[in-house]
């Protein structure tokens, strides 16, 4: 049954991977670049909600509402005042950029909030199960996280498919030039984009921090882990996204049954069996959302 | 068709000129004098020295990948632990010299680096980047489990035993020298040569150059190896130094931040650049010691402005005027 348990956990958990994903690989879709600080940015918007709760005594939930606004608002600021310059400066700008503000804002976090690892409090809602059989027993938050990374998913592509502003990023990432030849603003389109991407990793960050504990130094795994959902899915496909969270979260879940120190190599080891075998991902998409 | 035929004359193809040859006996000037400071000067500085001239290799290696390779790389600790694990295991558990093992553990680090290439290669720019991140986390999470590497808690180097750390520490500076020379001088050759001309144009635009005929793939594959056998050298001459590796700090993603900080604040693309970044940084680590991680904020925050409003460095304030390593050719009259 244990192996059951892990199977469920880690599909539970991929769903929330798949949607720090979904903000990495809409922001390269539509501008092409990696933002390298995304891991840390789920960090931050934990530790916003972290310290709404120690402070006012928000619940993570409540939280929600003042830091995926903020994060957003970070987010259209951040791309217009200094990642659309970095665009201008060639394929490393970008990435030299991006990097250097994970390095900053990981190590001011840091020295605002210590080493100590932490952990959102739920309350009674972080221990409430549903019992399925005898031994299963599914968490109501994780079950929660996960079907908040699906409708989050399902949301943007909803989003990229029927409104003015997702055709707008459609037709950027086909065509920059031909798109702002039609009049579309790129500047403030990145910005939207950007604002979307931090938005939902908030989202993200905030369940990721009340499901297990984080720091500052957190940021650099979750973006591995978000990477490597979007390589495993298949560039470019938002369902493949999720289905290469819940294959890393399955991976990583029954890795850690066997032995605690394997669950994250476990992880690891699909991605570059992927990478190997199937370098274009378990669902690749012709099209680039 | 006369005027077109007619030969002109007054034309001259140079590569070098006076900055190149001030550049020269510099370079030779300052060797000598560091390899004669093992003679003047405490133990202490001789340590910290070794660990400014790692720098200089790390950073020197990553301007070989990004600057000269076009491949971003936030995974050279891979190599660089497997060089500092590669020189503790070869002399204190096979019984090799350790300064015949560090060479040793630098082409281990490359034999390893050839299959992992072929990996890597598969994703490109910013993937990339996090490709070779994700590699490095899987050769720390593995040495992690290797209790012949002392695990978790590392491995001290002890192959040293029969040496007096006087000599010990004269000789570990000097091999640390050698090292420096040899990888800066072999960068400059290399990009002097037919495939640093290669590189260049794969840097500028890989499309054009592989329509040329420019071999794109081996040559990028050509020069991972190279780093990942230099940044090898790197972490065997850091931990001759320290006597001491960790799985947590030989693997830790900072070598990458402290390598690309380097390379952008002293100037990318240029041999002088890291060398010049490696100085600074150095400089700007010793200074802000007492704020803690706040300097790594202060110097990122000092790289994403490089980046930006000057992003060819420090360096790149002489505009191109002043060569002292000069790779490229000028044109001119006279």
């Amino acid at each position: 049954m244990s192996w059951v348990n892990a199977v469920v956990q880690g599909i539970l958990l991929g769903g929330l991977y798949a949607l720090v994903a979904a903000g990495l690989s809409l922001v390269f879709g539509v501008m092409r670049i990696v933002n390298l600080a995304h891991g840390v940015l789920a960090v931050l918007a934990a530790f916003g909600a972290y310290v709404l709760g120690d402070t006012l005594g928000l619940h993570p939930f409540l939280a929600l509402l003042v830091v995926v606004p903020v994060m957003a608002a970070v987010g259209y600021g951040l791309q217009r005042g200094l990642l659309n310059r970095a665009l201008g400066g060639g394929e490393l700008a970008p990435l030299l950029v991006t990097f250097g503000l994970a390095v900053v804002l990981q190590n001011a976090l840091l020295e605002a909030f210590s080493a100590d690892s932490r952990r959102l409090d739920l309350g009674s809602l972080g221990t409430a199960s549903i019992p399925v059989t005898d031994g299963l027993a599914v968490g109501v938050f994780p079950l929660l996280a996960a079907v908040t990374g699906v409708v989050v998913i399902a949301a943007i592509g909803q989003f990229l498919a029927r409104t003015a502003t997702g055709r707008a990023m459609r037709a950027t990432s086909d065509d920059r030039d031909a798109a702002a030849l039609m009049g579309i603003d790129g500047r403030h389109l990145y910005g939207v984009a950007t604002a979307i991407a931090l938005a939902t990793v908030a989202i993200a960050g905030v369940f990721l921090g009340a499901r297990s504990t984080f720091d500052p130094a957190a940021g650099g795994t979750t973006l591995i882990f978000a990477f490597e959902a979007v390589v495993i899915g298949g560039l470019g496909s938002l369902w493949g996204t999720l289905l290469g969270g819940v294959v890393l979260g399955v991976a990583q879940a029954v890795g850690a049954a066997v032995d605690p120190a394997y669950g994250v190599l476990a992880g690891h080891v699909v991605f570059l069996v992927v990478l190997a075998t199937r370098p274009r991902g378990l669902l690749p998409s012709a099209v680039t959302a | 068709m006369t005027a077109v035929a007619q030969r002109p004359a007054a034309v001259r193809v140079r590569r070098g000129g006076r900055a190149a040859w001030a550049g020269a006996g510099l370079a030779v000037v300052v060797v000598a004098v560091l390899g004669y400071l093992p003679l003047l000067t405490t133990r202490g500085t001789q340590v910290q020295l070794v660990g400014l001239f790692s720098l200089v290799v790390l950073g020197t290696m990553w301007n070989l990948l990004a600057g000269y390779g076009g491949m971003v790389s936030i995974g050279q600790q891979a190599y660089i632990g497997i060089g500092g694990y590669g020189l503790v295991y070869l002399a204190s558990t096979v019984g090799v010299d350790p300064f015949l093992a560090v060479p040793v553990a630098a082409v281990v680090c490359a034999v390893v680096a050839w299959p992992i290439s072929y990996l890597a290669f598969r994703l490109a720019g910013g993937y990339f980047a996090i490709g070779t991140w994700v590699i490095a986390e899987v050769v720390r999470l593995l040495v992690t489990q290797v209790d012949a590497l002392g695990a978790g808690s590392g491995a001290s180097l002890t192959g040293f035993a029969g040496l007096e750390p006087t000599y010990r520490i004269a000789y570990v500076y000097w091999m640390s020298l050698g090292i420096v020379v040899l990888v800066v001088g072999g960068v400059y050759l290399l990009m002097r040569s037919r495939l640093g001309l290669a590189l260049t144009a794969i840097r500028d635009e890989p499309t054009a150059a592989g329509s040329l005929g420019v071999a794109v793939t081996r040559a990028k594959r050509l020069v991972y190896v190279a780093a990942a056998a230099g940044c090898g050298l790197a972490g065997a001459m850091v931990v001759a130094n320290t006597l001491r590796v960790q799985p947590g700090s030989a693997f830790s993603v900072d070598y990458s931040a402290m390598m690309i900080f380097i390379v952008v604040i002293g100037g990318i693309g240029t041999i002088e650049g890291p060398i010049i970044g490696a100085l600074v940084f150095y400089a700007l680590q010793d200074s802000l010691a007492d704020l803690g991680n706040w300097y790594l904020v202060v110097v990122g925050v000092v790289a994403i402005a490089v980046t930006l409003l000057a992003p060819r460095g420090l360096w790149g304030l002489t505009r191109g005027r002043v060569e002292l390593f000069p790779t490229g050719y000028r044109t001119g009259s006279r």
